[in-house]
């Protein structure tokens, strides 16, 4: 832990003169659901403060900022809805009914509808925003967790945590159409911006899964290894890749890790040190930041992209989850 | 979120004649949505052998509930079978209550295998493992030991064909000692209960302290009866207060499997001293209080399905059942002759909300896995504690290892 914090704080001097040097820095918002604190952090990506907290419902777990930034989804886990958020005043404006228990969420291409992974109900729930209607219920494995949208739109990936499998899932007839097996507990599902790969990492199988999405099968597992950490601790939750399809970071649990990986050889780089439990990532639209929340530790850290570093730690509320940006 | 309770359908009956038994057929238990163009394929039958507790005399704010245990296959059952929806796999339960009057478990079990049933999870205690497992070996029967922790099952008298999901007497002693060790309470006080139970789990821990280097400051047995189970108008015993006296130890360790006395101990002592071991500060499988690895969800689905809190039978029973599944899934096939050695392989690995997948020792067939350290109202810590080392996984720091091992499976 002391380490972490020494290598933010001689970074956060670094990313002051880098962010100086490349001149005014476009003011992204990043918003934070804290899964205990029952509150969403607003943090400011260009000055890394916290402007504001807001209030949202009960345990509060995926989060997305609508096409226009001008409305924050936050799942409200154990109220079973979702809260529509006005950003300009973090005010709630409406909730959207997300069926039980809806943990995390990814808005279509077109910032509607919204696909739901609904974990203690086995299925995934698909909302229509404006007419706050419920457009179909698709039956998946227990613990539906992580969901991965096609570039185009036009295949959802749900995966569920005590099947271990990603479902494949048509948005246009909302059927199953395949179904792959992978490690133990697969929390998160990510594309390639070419939409011909997909990342599925497993939290308790300790690995990333990289499936071809036209074969439906696992091609490559990634795995870690950390001098001096626990190969148990290491549990890959959220995962991030480039838009050019070079990079990508995964984030490891209780290793305090993120895992930076290049993502056409698939060698892990290096791991960066963060706070502890680090679970969701989200870059900044231009992807020059990467921020991660770090559960155990109560912040975010924040990485340059660039550069490969952690540049800065931000204290949040508590047992901070998931992480969106928004797009302008 | 309210769900009505799972529907009970007509009981079904056993070949047995006098078996208590509510064996549901699967289609019933499932969503009622269809699965995606699956198939029927072939059913995988579990059997799940328990002896329900006799309700309690009077009121008992803890009583055991009636289907302790088998509850945890219900919903392990439906796991099953959500998987399964993908996988082509459909799983039933034959449930088989043993009466005070009925049949022996050895001859239940027979009974299932008969049928077909090729899975057994048994809820009872030891002398009843071993009937069940020699009276079922050669027929392709796998076994698992959800309840009985003696290590004798997993030393000289173990058996090829049961897999014990319950953790040793030796697992829950060690598990107790680091957290005693990490705090540096290394002088134990024993106070033993008047039950072989008992004495086996002091057996433990002398084994325990020996491994750890704890000391034994004292050992002392229980004779004032079940002190705990008196109730509020029963004056403090102070023959029970005084019979600590004198006695230079950090933690006061009772070994009182039945429950008995061991609550009656905390609070009580001559001097201030925490207790540990089968009351006080526990090591065990599944707590109330866990929340953590997702256990947040296992706790809400259970309680809607079983309408009151899980207890750690029902844990044990249910990774019994969700070993026959995960295995299934990634064999694809319940096939036995291809499940039972996969179980034992390093390859198989079980998620049950304990951050780490679970596994069985091909040695003797334990399953592998963290203990949750926990007061009645919050967990403590997890064990194994951090900085216990073992060149295979920190689990091995639990319980028997390869090399101490007396398990010769025949």
């Amino acid at each position: 832990m002391s380490r972490c914090i020494k290598a933010g704080l001689s970074a956060a001097a670094m990313a002051a003169a880098l962010l100086a040097a490349s001149g005014p820095v476009r003011a992204y918002t990043v918003y934070v659901s804290n899964e205990k604190g029952n509150s969403v952090s607003v943090i400011d990506a260009g000055t890394l403060a916290v402007t504001a907290t807001w209030k949202v419902g009960r345990r509060p777990r995926g989060i997305t900022v609508s096409r226009d930034g001008k409305e924050l989804y936050v799942c409200a886990s154990d109220d079973d809805r979702i809260d529509v958020l006005d950003t300009s005043s973090g005010k709630t404006l409406r909730s959207l009914r997300s069926g039980p228990d809806p943990e995390q969420f990814i808005l279509g291409p077109e910032g509607n509808p919204l696909y739901v992974a609904n974990e203690d109900d086995s299925q995934v729930t698909v909302i229509d925003i404006e007419k706050n209607k419920v457009l179909a219920e698709v039956p998946v494995g227990v613990e539906p967790e992580g969901m991965g949208l096609s570039p185009d739109g036009k295949v959802l990936v749900n995966t569920s945590e005590t099947t271990n499998m990603a479902h494949f899932i048509d948005t246009k007839t909302f059927q199953v159409i395949d179904n792959v097996l992978v490690d133990a507990r697969p929390r998160f599902a990510e594309f390639t911006s070419d939409g011909k790969l997909l990342w599925v990492s497993a939290e308790v199988g300790g690995t990333v899964s990289i499936i071809d999405v036209a074969a439906r099968r696992v091609v490559k597992k990634i795995s870690f290894k950390i001098p001096g950490v626990n190969d148990e601790a290491i549990q890959p939750v959220g995962i991030r890749i480039t838009k050019d399809g070079a990079k990508a970071f995964v984030a490891l649990g209780p290793a305090n890790r993120i895992a930076v990986i290049d993502a056409r050889s698939y060698e892990v780089e290096k791991y960066l040190p963060v706070g502890q439990r680090v679970w969701q990532l989200a870059f900044t639209p231009d992807q020059k930041l990467l921020f991660s929340t770090n559960g155990t530790s109560n912040d975010v850290s924040v990485v340059d992209v660039e550069a490969g570093k952690v540049v800065k730690s931000i204290p949040v509320g508590l047992l901070p989850w998931g992480v969106a940006v928004s797009p302008q | 979120m309210h769900r009505s309770p799972l529907s009970r359908l007509p009981v079904l009956a056993l070949a047995l004649a006098g078996l208590v038994s509510n064996g549901r057929p699967v289609a019933a238990q499932e969503p009622a949505v269809p699965p995606p163009a699956a198939a029927p394929a072939s059913e995988t039958r579990i059997g799940v052998i328990y002896r329900p507790q006799p309700a309690p005399a009077s009121y008992d704010a803890e009583a055991v509930p009636e289907d302790e245990g088998v509850a945890g296959a219900r919903m392990a059952i439906q796991d099953n079978n959500t998987t399964g929806r993908f996988t082509k796999q459909t799983y039933a339960l034959d449930e088989v209550a043993l009466a005070e009057d009925g049949p022996r478990a050895a001859d239940a079990a027979k009974g299932l295998v008969e049928k077909g049933v090729k899975y057994l999870v048994l809820a009872l205690p030891a002398a009843e493992v071993l009937s069940v497992a020699d009276a079922v070996k050669g027929q392709g029967a796998v076994v698992f030991n959800a309840a009985a922790p003696d290590d004798v099952l997993r030393g000289p008298e173990c058996r090829g064909n049961v897999f014990h999901v319950v953790p040793s007497r030796a697992m829950q002693t060690d598990a107790l000692a680091q957290f005693l060790t990490f705090m540096r309470w290394r002088k134990i006080f024993l106070i033993v209960g008047p039950n072989e139970a008992d004495r086996l789990y002091a057996e433990a821990w002398k084994n325990t302290a020996r491994k750890f280097a704890l000391k034994i400051q004292a050992e002392k047995p229980w004779t004032f009866g079940p002190l705990a189970r008196a109730r509020g108008d029963t004056p403090t015993r102070s023959e029970a207060m005084v019979f600590t006296r004198g006695v230079d130890y950090d933690m006061a360790i009772v070994a009182d499997e039945a429950g008995d006395w061991g609550d009656y101990v905390p609070f009580r002592t001559v001097d201030p001293r925490p207790v540990a071991g089968t009351q006080g500060l526990i090591a065990t499988t599944w707590h109330p209080t866990l929340e953590t690895w997702g256990a947040a969800q296992a706790q809400n689905r259970f309680r809607r399905l079983a309408g009151r809190l899980m207890r750690p039978l029902d844990y044990q029973v249910w990774a019994s059942v969700r070993a026959v599944g995960d295995a299934a899934t990634t064999k694809k096939t319940s096939d036995p002759a291809v499940i039972a050695p996969f179980l034992a392989d390093p390859a198989f690995s079980l998620p049950a909300y304990k951050g780490v997948s679970l596994s069985f020792r091909p040695w003797d067939h334990q399953l592998r896995q963290p203990l949750i350290v926990v007061q009645p109202k919050a967990v403590v810590s997890i064990a194994p504690e951090q900085g216990y080392l073992h060149q295979r996984t920190p689990l091995d720091t639990l319980g028997v290892d390869l090399p101490e091992t007396t398990c010769k499976f025949k």
